[in-house]
C-alpha cells in the first residue's frame, strides 16, 4: 500500500521542484497506471516509493514503512517488499538468467533449495523455462524484460513497480508483458505501471493516474483519453 | 548470516576476480609496483642503517691502566670491565704491543729504537654495543680502580649518532610518504575497478541487498587481490634484491660495505608486504564502494 499526502520533492542539485503537493493512495491488490510526459514527475514518484530520494515535505508511507522516519539501514527491508522493473531491464551482464533471478533471493537469505524451487517456478511463470543458463545479452529485449519481471516477482513482493517497462520492446511483446503483469495482479500483488504509451493503457480497463509538471491532474478509470502526450 | 549466504558471498568474491579479469590484473600490477618501490627503498634504508652501525662499532674506547699495577693486576681487570653493561668486546693490549703498534704507524722506525716500552701503558681496547651511551660507559670505566684514564672519541660518536638519526628520520619520512602514495594509488585503482560496477551495485540495492551483503564480495576480492599482489611483489623483491646485492658484493664496493642477506630480512618483508596487501585490498574495497552504497 502506498500513501502520499501533500508531497513536495525538490532535487537539491538542480533546485528543480519535481513534485508539488501530491496526494496519491494505492491500495493493496490494485493495478494502477501512472501516466504523463517526460519530466512530469513519474520517475520521481517511483524513486520516492523505493526510498531512493526523500520528500522535502509531506508524508510517504509504503507497505507500512514511513519514509520520512525510515533509517538508511532499514531501506533494504522496504525494498524487499517491492519488485521493480525498469525500462533498461537492469540485469547483471555477467550472471546467467538463473543467477540474475536467484540473486534477489540470496539477498534475503533463502536456502539453496528454496532458491532452486522458487526460481524455476517464476521462470516458468514468465515463460523462460529452458533459458536458465543463458546470459542476458543472449536474449531478446522481450526475454530480458521477462527476466526482470521474474526477478521482481521471485521474493513474492507486496507490490510490483514497472517503470516504463515496454520502452525497449516491440508492441506485441509489450502487450504480452502487460498481460503477465495483469496475471500477477490477479494473484494478489499490487501493480504500479509507469508509462506514456496511450494505446497500451487504453487496452486495459484500469485505474489511471495522470501527472504533469509535478502535479496529479487526473485519477480515475477513464483511461488515457483525457490526457494527451506532449 | 546463514552459512550458505557466507559461502555464496565468498564464492562471489572469487568469481568476481575472474569475471573482471583486466581490472583484477590492473589492481594486482599496481599493488606489486607500489610495494616494490616502497620495499626497495626500505631495504636500501635498512642497509644504510646497518652500514652506519658497523662503522659506529669501529669507534673504540681505550682504557689506560695505572702504571703502578703489575702485569697480572692489569690483566685481572678484564672481568670488571666486561661486567659493565653496553660493553660488546674487550681486548687487553700489553705495553709492548702498544709500542709496536705505535711504531708501525711511522716510516722512520729507527727513530724509536731507543724507546723503552715502559713509557707506554697497558691498556684495554673496548668496543661498545651502543655508542649513544659512550659517555655514560666512559664514566663507568673511570670508576674502576686501576684505570688511570679513558680515551673516548665522543665527538666522533656524536657525529655518527647525528648521521644515523638523520638517515633514520629521512628514511622514515620517505617510507611514510611512499606508503601513503602507494595506498592512495592502490585504493584509487580499486575504486576505478569498482566504478565500472556501480550499475551492478545499484541493482543489488534495488533488490534489497544490505550494504554488508554488497560489501562482502568486494572485501573478499580485495583481500585476495591484495594477498596475490603482495605475494608476487615479495618474490620479485627477493629476485631484485639478490641480483643487486650480488652485483654490489662483486664490485669494489663489496670490499668496503656488506649487504644484509635477503634471508635475514625475508620474514619482516613478507609480513609488511602481506599486511599492506591485506590493508589496501580490504579497506580499498570498502572505501571504493562507499559512495555507490549511498542509494
Amino acid at each position: 500500500m502506498v500513501q502520499m499526502k501533500g508531497v513536495t520533492m525538490v532535487y537539491e542539485s538542480s533546485g528543480t521542484e519535481a513534485l508539488k503537493d501530491v496526494d496519491l493512495c494505492i491500495d493493496d491488490g490494485e493495478f494502477v497506471f501512472l501516466v504523463g510526459p517526460s519530466g512530469s514527475g513519474k520517475t520521481t514518484i517511483v524513486k520516492l516509493i523505493t526510498g531512493e530520494v526523500s520528500a522535502a515535505e509531506g508524508e510517504v508511507i509504503v507497505n507500512g514503512f514511513d519514509l520520512r522516519r525510515i533509517r538508511r539501514s532499514k531501506l533494504p527491508k522496504l525494498r524487499r517488499t517491492l519488485g521493480v522493473i525498469f525500462q533498461d531491464f537492469r540485469l547483471i551482464d555477467k550472471k546467467t538468467v538463473y543467477e540474475n533471478v536467484a540473486f534477489a533471493m540470496r539477498v534475503v537469505g533463502a536456502s539453496n533449495r528454496e532458491i532452486r524451487e522458487r526460481v524455476s517456478y517464476v521462470l516458468e511463470l514468465v515463460g523462460l523455462e529452458g533459458r536458465e543458463k543463458r546470459l542476458p545479452q543472449e536474449l531478446s529485449g522481450g526475454e530480458q524484460q521477462r527476466v526482470a519481471v521474474a526477478r521482481a516477482l521471485v521474493n513474492n513482493p507486496r507490490m510490483i513497480i514497472a517503470d516504463e517497462p515496454t520502452g525497449n520492446i516491440d508492441p506485441v511483446k509489450s502487450l504480452e508483458l502487460m498481460l503477465l503483469l495483469e496475471k500477477i495482479n490477479e494473484l494478489g500483488t499490487t501493480v504500479l505501471v509507469v508509462t506514456h504509451e496511450k494505446e497500451l493503457v487504453n487496452a486495459f480497463s484500469k485505474r489511471v493516474v495522470a501527472i504533469d509538471d509535478g502535479r496529479i491532474i487526473s485519477d480515475g478509470m477513464d483511461g488515457y483519453f483525457c490526457y494527451e502526450i506532449e | 548470516m546463514r552459512l550458505n549466504k557466507i559461502g555464496y558471498l565468498i564464492k562471489e568474491g572469487f568469481v568476481s576476480i575472474f569475471a573482471h579479469g583486466f581490472m583484477s590484473f590492473a589492481s594486482v600490477t599496481i599493488i606489486i609496483a607500489c610495494l616494490i618501490i616502497m620495499g626497495s627503498f626500505s631495504l636500501l634504508a635498512v642497509n644504510i642503517d646497518k652500514l652506519i652501525v658497523d662503522l659506529e662499532q669501529e669507534n673504540e674506547i681505550v682504557a689506560f691502566i695505572d702504571e703502578a699495577l703489575s702485569d697480572e693486576d692489569a690483566m685481572s681487570l678484564e672481568p670488571r670491565i666486561v661486567s659493565i653493561s653496553n660493553i660488546s668486546s674487550v681486548k687487553f693490549v700489553a705495553r709492548e704491543q702498544a709500542m709496536d703498534s705505535f711504531v708501525s704507524d711511522y716510516e722512520n722506525k729507527e727513530l724509536f729504537e731507543d724507546i723503552d716500552p715502559t713509557v707506554f701503558r697497558h691498556r684495554y681496547v673496548i668496543y661498545l654495543e651502543d655508542i649513544t651511551l659512550m659517555e655514560q660507559t666512559k664514566k663507568e670505566l673511570e670508576k674502576i680502580t686501576g684505570i688511570a684514564r679513558v680515551k673516548a672519541h665522543l665527538e666522533i660518536a656524536k657525529g655518527f649518532i647525528t648521521v644515523r638519526n638523520m638517515v633514520s628520520a629521512i628514511s622514515l619520512i620517505l617510507v611514510v610518504i611512499l606508503l601513503t602514495i602507494s595506498i592512495f594509488i592502490m585504493a584509487n585503482t580499486i575504486k576505478l575497478t569498482t566504478f565500472g560496477r556501480r550499475e551492478e551495485i545499484a541493482i543489488m540495492k534495488m533488490v534489497g541487498a544490505s550494504n554488508s551483503f554488497i560489501r562482502c564480495p568486494f572485501v573478499v576480492e580485495g583481500l585476495i587481490l591484495g594477498l596475490v599482489g603482495s605475494g608476487l611483489a615479495f618474490l620479485i623483491q627477493w629476485g631484485i634484491y639478490t641480483l643487486v646485492s650480488d652485483k654490489v658484493m662483486a664490485s669494489i664496493a663489496g670490499n668496503i660495505v656488506s649487504v644484509i642477506p635477503f634471508t635475514v630480512l625475508m620474514y619482516p618483508v613478507l609480513i609488511v608486504f602481506a599486511g599492506i596487501g591485506i590493508l589496501v585490498g580490504a579497506f580499498g574495497g570498502i572505501i571504493a564502494i562507499r559512495n555507490f552504497l549511498k542509494v
